[in-house]
């Protein structure tokens, strides 16, 4: 069990405190391949996309149009469009994904806005589970596949649309909501 | 109310101006089309039992009367933006198009940087600008809701802007929606006449130049430029165009818009303007009840 991912530290840094978070102002683009890498320990786009396709099923091209960027260590974000790199301002496209744990960890902003291209690793919630997944709770529920990170939906106006992020271990869907982003929709 | 007195030379039915400015206003949320289309954004809020009335000049707003705008699975979802119904209107009149570079001088919360966005299908670059990181903060939270990623954040001064870190490039388009003393938003907010002091309405005409002059310099020659307030106060409005159009390569051109308007005015307090300052709009509360406004649109011509 060692190797499960653990939601602890990331718990406490919630994506709002993430936005705050000034350790380096500078954009740096991720190389294209490992063996382009110029900056230790930085991922690399090719694994990027690896990891959407492997674990989620999101097809490569969902991101053809964006670049990658690291700023600080293992804080990904994805850009459409291209900048020379580095880039030093505040904000740059979209928090995406989290790589300084060994299980890799897509942001809300990401899941809610690329999800929908998902087809593995998705647990589809009821209203009322979806709601106690929104106000940040942890629930037991019964779910076939792997452990780990999850793409959480929910049916809102007739389709099914990506919620977030949990992390299935123990028979439990742990909620990994940031702070900013919980509500309380429970009547 | 006192000083919206000093406008009674220039608003027609002065006292239904006055009765509107003391009406308040319903809450309006904007659709966020990176997200949803407005017929599942209706559907999603009927389904919670929410009340949504559509603005009739622009599909996309609707006005929820019951208020609470941002407590239902919708704007979770990102599909709402709660903004004041003229505050839609200069990203209209910008008219930024898919694949376009565009600049938004004084960003922040965002509510235009992302409605600008959206207009271009998250597609060019859209970079932002504000000089107070607290609010950017908020801007940026707007966006990683709204699901933005065409979009580029700086904090600065907006009239010493560096292309730098955008290979040099100079921008398609701008939006200069400048701070100012938002007389406007005295229907949203009661309070905002109550620190109104005409020295400040001088300190903040000379930011709204520099920063008008530098949107204009930061564009290409045939770009386009607009300058939007939600302040009646001609030494903010037309005063800052007649800088412009004489200082700079820029002039102003018709502005074509959804809802009841006026031009532009030439004279104010023994100061006269460049006559082509008619071709913005001023907007008042009594004419479509809404928040007061100012805009207008400028080409660059060098
Ligand atoms: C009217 S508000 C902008 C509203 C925004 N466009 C929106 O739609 O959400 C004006 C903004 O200008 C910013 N500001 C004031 N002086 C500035 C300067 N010199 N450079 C850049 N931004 C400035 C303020 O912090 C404020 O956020």
């Amino acid at each position: 069990m060692t190797d499960q991912p653990s939601d602890s530290d990331d718990k406490l840094r919630n994506d709002d405190e993430q936005l705050r978070d000034n350790d380096g102002q500078r954009f740096g683009r991720l190389p294209a391949t490992e063996g382009d890498r110029e900056v230790a320990g930085r991922p690399s786009r090719e694994a990027v996309l690896d990891f959407w396709t492997d674990r989620f099923g999101v097809p490569a091209d969902t991101f053809a149009d964006y670049t990658f960027w690291e700023r600080g260590s293992g804080k990904i974000w994805a850009f459409r469009g291209e900048l020379p790199s580095p880039v030093e301002i505040e904000a740059l496209g979209m928090t995406f994904l989290r790589t300084r744990q060994e299980h890799w960890k897509p942001t809300l902003s990401a899941i809610q806005r690329f999800g929908d291209a998902a087809s593995d690793n998705v647990i589809d919630l009821t209203r009322e589970q979806a709601q106690t997944f929104l106000a940040g709770e942890d629930q037991e529920l019964a779910w076939d596949g792997d452990w780990g990170y999850l793409i959480v939906t929910h049916e809102l106006a007739g389709e099914r649309e990506p919620l977030g992020v949990g992390l299935y271990v123990y028979d439990e869907l742990r909620s990994q909501v940031p702070k900013g982003r919980r509500r309380d929709l429970r009547d | 109310m006192e000083v919206l007195e000093r406008y009674e030379s220039i608003v027609d039915d002065f006292e239904a101006f006055l009765a509107a400015c003391e009406r308040s206003l319903p809450s309006v949320v904007r659709v966020n089309t990176i997200k949803t289309s407005v017929d599942r954004a209706t559907e999603a809020l009927a389904a919670e039992g929410i009340t949504a009335e559509p603005i009739d000049w622009h599909d996309g707003l609707l006005a929820l009367p019951d208020g609470n705008p941002g407590s239902n699975w919708p704007y979770v979802q990102g599909w709402l933006h709660g903004q004041e119904e003229v505050s839609a209107l200069p990203p209209l009149v910008l008219d930024p198009q898919p694949g376009e570079r565009v600049w938004d001088a004084a960003a922040a919360p965002g509510s235009k940087t992302t409605q600008l966005a959206a207009l271009m299908d998250d597609d060019g670059m859209v970079v932002a600008t504000d000089n107070n990181l607290g609010r950017l903060s908020a801007l940026r939270s707007n966006a990683e809701r709204l699901g933005v990623t065409n979009l580029a954040v700086t904090n600065e001064d907006a009239r010493n802007h560096s292309l730098k870190p955008f290979d040099g490039r100079e921008y398609d388009r701008a939006l200069v929606d400048v701070p100012c003393s938002c007389e406007g938003t005295i229907r949203k907010n009661p309070d905002a006449l109550a620190e109104w002091t005409f020295e400040h309405v001088q300190g903040i005409a000379g930011v709204q130049k520099g920063i008008l002059r530098r949107a204009i310099e930061a564009t290409r020659e045939g770009g386009t430029v607009v300058y939007s307030t939600c302040t009646f106060a001609p030494e903010e409005n037309e005063a800052i165009l007649d800088d412009a159009v004489e200082e700079t390569d820029a002039r102003l051109v018709d502005v074509d818009l959804p809802l009841d308007s006026r031009p532009g005015i030439t004279e104010w307090e023994g100061d006269t303007f460049d006559p082509s300052v008619r071709k913005a709009r001023r907007i008042y509360p009594h004419f479509n009840d809404t928040g007061g406004f100012f805009v207008a649109k400028l080409e660059v011509t060098a």
